[in-house]
């Protein structure tokens, strides 16, 4: 079944805490040459096949309800390879 | 009064919010997340907790339940509405406020007796309050950190739309020291901390008078009688 994936990450200016407690652990491993870490969330959606209103519709979703423009920013809606 | 308090899966603090408003002199009335159906009641909260696990961000998908498609219209015609914590969350998620709320900016839980300063004592939730008071009830949340881009930030605060301000402590970095918010109208409010669990002495915040005496939180709810009462 072919899938559409969504990236979504927090806002770049914004205070990504959770990104920062995995950063602290690598500095702590002595991987401090890993300066920074960001966490967002992929999304797969699957669908039965791969139209451009279907893509269209994915795009929608992601800015409407996968992600919440306040906060994150949708940085990709592509399918699958 | 009937007073409707919605259950969500997840929800924790709805029988507590019951019970204020059973405290506050009003009758409260459970609502379910999967109804279409308010029960002809004359205000709303929407309860802390951790609706869906916070799945996806917190209160995204209780905003897409069957209950608020008429919480959102009914508060758009003028419905009193109170979010507490997990509530504002949904309140937030269905753009009946504005803004974000995100994780703590130290990424810790927060529990703890939390001092505010009333900010707008002019709304339906707010208005047994004097503007300035400062009020102590209690703050759980690890997702409490208000964010606002600068428009609608300047906004707010020049609109009269905070409605709550940490004191002392930012216990999670939100923007402005900001805690609660008001709608425009007044009638919808949200804040993080939690005024159901302040409400009776013996089990509320400790004040300088005696331990667990603090019931700062009471007057949320008999602040909705008066003002359903002014509007009768």
């Amino acid at each position: 079944m072919p899938t559409i994936v969504v990236e979504v990450m927090p806002k770049a200016e914004l205070l990504d805490p959770a990104g920062k407690a995995v950063a602290t652990t690598l500095g702590k491993q002595g991987r401090s040459h890993f300066s920074g870490v960001r966490i967002g969330k992929r999304f797969e959606l699957t669908v039965d096949e791969v139209t451009d209103a279907v893509l269209a519709e994915a795009r929608e979703l992601a800015d409407e309800l996968l992600s919440n423009g306040v906060i994150e920013d949708v940085v990709s809606v592509r399918v699958a390879e | 009064m009937r007073i409707g308090v919605v259950t969500f899966p997840g929800s924790l603090d709805d029988r507590d919010a019951q019970r204020a408003v059973r405290l506050a002199g009003a009758e409260p009335v459970a609502l379910w997340h999967g109804s279409h159906d308010l029960d002809g009641v004359e205000a709303i909260v929407l309860p802390g907790g951790f609706s869906y696990g916070d799945y996806l961000r917190c209160g995204a998908i209780a905003a897409q339940s069957p209950i608020m498609t008429e919480v959102v219209a009914a508060a758009n015609k003028g419905l009193p509405v109170l979010g507490i914590c997990n509530g504002f969350q949904i309140l937030v998620e269905s753009h009946l406020l504005p803004g974000g709320l995100i994780r703590n900016d130290h990424g810790d839980f927060v529990c703890r007796d939390q001092r505010l300063r009333v900010e707008n004592a002019d709304t339906a939730w707010t208005n047994a309050f004097s503007a300035g008071d400062e009020i102590t009830i209690p703050l759980k949340n690890g997702e409490g950190g208000f964010i606002a881009d600068a428009e609608t930030l300047n906004r707010l605060e020049g609109e009269g739309q905070v409605a709550f301000r940490y004191l002392e402590k930012n216990p999670n970095g939100s923007l402005n020291h900001i805690a609660g918010l008001t709608n425009a109208r007044g009638n919808v409010v949200g804040l993080m901390p939690h005024p159901e669990h302040a409400v009776e002495a013996g089990f509320g915040p400790d004040t300088d008078a005696a331990m667990r005496s603090g019931i700062d939180g009471l007057k949320f709810f008999t602040s909705i009688l008066e003002s359903t009462l002014a509007r009768a």
